[in-house]
């Protein structure tokens, strides 16, 4: 398989050749004003709405991020145990 | 299948005070388990006498449970696991870090996981389900989670944590992804995951919880996150 880096130059060059066609009038398709304004900014909109989500979904998962005191209050209990059970086993602290 | 082998794999330096623990709860969650393991020991000359510790605990759980492969001085990782595969003799191997952010509670479910889907790889992961971090602040969470979603973003690896490196992997696989992965320091946990998609392998996931150092310090500094970028091109290029 190609690598990722290429993936993306492929998608990403198709989008502005089909892009750049139609801005530029390349295709024979005829638009009306305000959509063919849409379709200039069509780029910025994405970018716009991509930045909206992965601001959401950074905060939401940094939100949501568990903090796993438990785990934490077990494993010092775990350490004490353990150092009690391997003294009585003969292993030496210093 | 019966005749399964787990093989730990713990690279030490410096983790004298963290080697007894880890591996007491290794054994703790072995036996109670009932899988056939040994912990393979792999100390890089540790100044701090971790060689001695380890030593002391080879008597006490025996020389088939505790094995000592230590190095001269401080090696990179890469080797460090090479340098323990040589040595193993079980059909899987866990990697872990031995400084107790790792439970070893997690093992068994490790394994329950790749008989259940008959995995190559099982990772263990931060980022879902139950799954966490304990110690680290808002800065740490928030970095963490953008550099995680910007990777899978980009790299699209099928697994959630690639940064982790509390894993379980079939010998030859492993073998074959160290061999394949030239990056240092986490980055290189990165890359073994991300190649381990790229070669077609299975991946599963089991949420973890991380419990960062008790005894130690960690650091996220710039030059970690300068790492992570250059790191993060490089497979974006050739992965």
């Amino acid at each position: 398989m190609i690598p990722k880096l290429f993936q993306w130059l492929i998608v990403l060059s198709v989008f502005i050749s089909v892009w750049v066609a139609i801005v530029f009038d390349y295709v024979a398709v005829e638009f009306s004003k305000s959509n063919k304004q849409t379709i200039v900014l069509f780029p910025f909109y994405l970018l716009v709405v991509f930045a909206c989500y992965s601001l959401a979904v950074i905060g939401y998962r940094v939100a949501t991020f568990n903090d796993c005191k438990e785990a934490s209050e077990e494993l010092k209990k775990q350490i004490l145990e353990a150092k009690e059970d391997l003294k009585s086993r003969g292993f030496k602290f210093d | 299948m019966a005749g399964d082998k787990y093989s730990v794999l713990l690279p030490t330096y410096n983790e004298r005070e963290n080697l007894p623990i880890i591996v007491w709860l290794l054994v703790r969650y072995f036996t109670e388990s009932g899988y056939d393991y040994e912990i393979i020991v792999i100390d890089d000359g540790s100044p701090d006498g971790t060689l001695e510790v380890a030593k002391q605990l080879e008597k006490i759980y025996g020389k088939d449970r505790i094995v000592l492969r230590p190095r001269e001085k401080k090696l990179g990782l890469g080797t460090a696991y090479i340098h323990g595969i040589k040595h193993a003799k079980g059909n899987f191997v866990i990697i872990m870090d031995a400084d107790l952010s790792h439970h070893p509670k997690f093992i068994p479910e490790f394994i329950k996981k790749q008989k259940e889907g008959n995995y190559d790889v099982v990772s263990g992961t931060r980022y879902i389900g139950n799954g966490g971090v304990y110690g680290w602040d808002f800065k740490r969470k928030l970095i963490s989670r953008t550099a995680n979603y910007i990777t899978q973003i980009l790299l699209q690896p099928g697994a959630s944590d690639l940064t982790g490196s509390f894993r379980l992997y079939r010998k030859d696989v492993l073998e074959k992804l160290v061999k394949a992965c030239v990056s240092k320091g986490y980055v290189f946990q990165m890359e073994m995951i991300v190649r381990a998609r790229q070669f077609g392998f299975s991946i599963g996931e089991v949420p973890i919880s991380f419990v960062d150092r008790v005894y130690g310090e960690s650091k996220l500094g710039g030059s970690e996150i300068f790492m992570f970028l250059k790191g993060l091109l490089y497979l974006f290029a050739t992965t």
